[in-house]
């Protein structure tokens, strides 16, 4: 839907809009709210005498949002259909550990661990699909119980890290390629591979007409139920990649490696950060990459400012609530006009 | 809605299936623990249970009208943590910071509310920013670890009692916790409760018959902010200081809501089965603890346990219109 919504507004723009020169797209106006951060981040960094976007600045900016993007631009996908994924925290974790584990150290397991990683991590996104599609279980309910499942799983069997990785797979957590980490281009490549998906594929058109409106769509033609599923698979693959990607950076599985970060509500704001409608059809992975950039640029600001940790999470919690009432508003005058 | 001259059932839907499997669980307890196979056991359940029926009750007002409360959770931490600070031991200063507690639940609920009707984020977004928010804001007051402690006279309300002369001893918090169920059912069956589910059902249609929508849900997130101080003086009573006391609790609350038959995105289920959906999570935990079943399954029990609820309520629905469908009846508008 709203695809076809953007397209009508570039059409018009090309015509006659004339009052609007600029249109301020949430995309667009993501990314300028992170030029006007990363310009503020430094001015006040400046003052105290460091410099934020020096190499290191960057690097840790980059590396920072290397595991939240990667979790984020999963969610993208479900939400953008109309769903949420709250289930992804635990799910990093696990699959850290099947990852580690299954390696165990050797290096002739490293392609059989990160595919039996990425497997657990479909399985468990084709239940969160089919029990939202068949069992018609809200989305909020289904993830979030598969969510304490998997809590109850990780609890019951783990009290630590475990596994272990072998060295040269923990070139993927540290390598670098030229000034640019490993991760980075790993995160970006998912990245493009979901914007690919849902810009360019029917079955990403579909997700946003899904996500618009669930009735519409299936009274056109869409197989709703296969495509939220699908959205699901795609969601927990891109979180069981960033547990791969974990262990690898870790040098073994943790449990709660997901969960003490609070991926799963974190990639949620990541995702309404950047623009997209939290009850569906609206949004796009170039937009959650805008958001997760300013959650991490927000960070690593803090950390060079010294500011309490606890006082990072005051800010973040401020930034989401007013960035949502902007873009609500912006609708609204649109809607009005 | 139909008027109350005509107000038949006296079970909502979905009250029944979460009634019919508390009971199953209350003869369960009765069979596997000593415990209660007298009135004590039952009270004591009744006691532990207290502050999640009433999150459970105040997670109702917000869900039944439309919307999502995610700081309840980080709200009880936050109180109990504020209150050890505040009173510090000292007798004299409780009464004053029962009524600050209870202020500050109400301001986190107005918050909460004018945020989610005039800026129009959605609720979700506007209670986890709010989580973060809270969270972040007490450890920062509290530099990481919580300090003070509480007055004996505040911690009454979650440890101590009344005897009465056939009863036996009742706990100030199933005192407090009949009163507000009592409370909330007079509410919902007067205009403003009813007037509240139907925002849930179809906003729209409230706001052209004139009802005040936007009041309505800040109210909701009110009535819930106060209820989470409530349960938090009960729980820092009842289990003392520490800066873990409200973890997770948003989502149980959810969890017991659900359970109760209470439809997700508003304009269905009772307040009754909302309380008895927490009860009926506080006495299956109890129960699996009896059994022996280990603390780490009782979240994946937990899990199981919402998904099947939910998928039974969703289903049900279906099965019921269409066998209602086949049977030739007109279908009859969903009753509230």
């Amino acid at each position: 839907m709203s695809v076809v919504q953007q397209k009508i507004e570039v059409a018009r723009g090309a015509t006659g809009g004339r009052s609007r020169r600029f249109t301020f797209t949430p995309t667009v106006t993501v990314y300028l709210a992170l030029v006007a951060l990363l310009v503020v981040g430094s001015v006040l960094v400046g003052v105290q005498g460091g410099v934020l976007l020096d190499q290191g600045g960057i690097l840790n900016i980059l590396t920072r949002s290397t595991v939240l993007g990667l979790v984020a631009v999963g969610q993208t996908i479900v939400i953008v259909a109309g769903s949420l994924d709250l289930s992804v925290a635990y799910l990093v974790g696990l699959c850290s550990l099947v990852a580690a584990e299954t390696m165990a150290g050797s290096d002739g397991m490293m392609v059989p661990g990160v595919l039996l990683a990425l497997g657990v991590a479909a399985v468990v996104g084709l239940v969160n699909g089919l029990v939202v599609t068949v069992l018609k279980v809200n989305a909020f309910i289904a993830t979030l119980g598969v969510a304490l499942i998997l809590r109850g799983y990780l609890e019951e069997n783990y009290t630590g890290p475990a596994g272990s990785v072998p060295r040269a797979f923990q070139h993927l957590g540290f390598d670098r390629i030229g000034p640019v980490p490993v991760g980075v281009l790993l995160m970006l490549l998912v990245a493009a591979a979901a914007w690919w998906y849902l810009r360019r594929t029917r079955g990403g058109y579909h997700t946003y007409a899904v996500g618009g409106d669930v009735d519409v769509a299936r009274l056109s033609g869409v197989r709703t139920g296969r495509t939220i599923v699908i959205a699901h698979v795609l969601c927990a693959v891109a979180a069981g990649l960033a547990g791969v990607f974990l262990a690898s950076r870790l040098g073994s599985g943790a449990p709660y490696v997901g969960t003490d970060a609070g991926y799963d509500l974190e990639s949620i704001a990541a995702v309404v950060l950047g623009g997209a409608a939290l009850a569906g059809g609206r949004g796009g992975v170039v937009g959650t990459i805008g958001g997760v950039l300013i959650l991490a640029t927000l960070d690593t600001i803090f950390d060079d400012l010294a500011v309490d940790p606890f006082f990072k999470d005051v800010v973040r919690g401020v930034v989401l609530i007013v960035a949502v009432a902007l873009y609500a508003r912006r609708k609204v005058s649109r809607r009005s006009a | 809605m139909t008027t109350p001259t005509t107000w038949r059932p006296r079970l909502a839907d979905g009250t029944a299936p979460v009634l019919a499997v508390l009971a199953v669980l209350l003869v369960a307890l009765a069979f596997t623990g000593p415990a209660y196979s007298e009135p004590t056991g039952y009270l004591a359940l009744l006691k532990r249970a207290a502050p999640l029926v009433l999150l459970a009750i105040g997670q109702y007002f917000v869900i039944v009208s439309g919307g999502f409360d995610l700081s309840v959770g980080s709200l009880v931490t936050a109180e109990v943590v504020i209150a050890a600070r505040l009173i510090d031991g000292q007798e004299s200063a409780t009464g004053w910071v029962i009524v600050l507690l209870l202020g500050f639940g109400l301001l986190v609920g107005l918050v909460n509310g004018l945020v989610t009707t005039k800026l129009l984020v959605p609720s979700f977004i506007v209670t986890l920013g709010m989580l973060l928010i809270l969270d972040g804001a007490v450890f920062l007051w509290t530099g990481g670890a919580p300090r003070g402690a509480l007055s004996p006279s505040f911690r009454v309300f979650g440890r101590g009692g009344v005897d009465l002369p056939v009863l036996g001893h009742l706990p100030w918090s199933v005192v407090i916790l009949l009163v507000v169920l009592v409370a909330a059912v007079l509410f919902m069956r007067g205009g403003t409760g009813r007037t509240l589910v139907a925002v849930g059902d179809n906003e729209k249609a409230v706001r052209l018959a004139g009802g005040r929508v936007d009041r309505l849900k800040v109210l909701a997130f009110m009535l819930s902010g106060l209820l989470a101080a409530l349960a938090a003086i009960l729980l820092g009573g009842f289990a003392g200081v520490s800066a873990q006391v409200g973890q997770g609790l948003e989502f149980r609350a959810i969890t017991a809501v659900v359970l109760g038959g209470v439809l997700l995105g508003g304009g269905r289920g009772s307040v009754v089965a909302a309380a008895a959906g927490a009860l009926t999570l506080e006495a299956l935990f109890s129960l699996l603890n009896l059994l022996g079943v280990s603390g780490a399954l009782e979240s994946a029990v937990q899990g199981v346990i919402i998904i099947a609820a939910v998928a039974y309520a969703a289903l049900g629905v279906n099965t019921r219109l269409r066998l209602r469908r086949r049977a030739g009846t007109p279908e009859p508008a969903p009753r509230q």
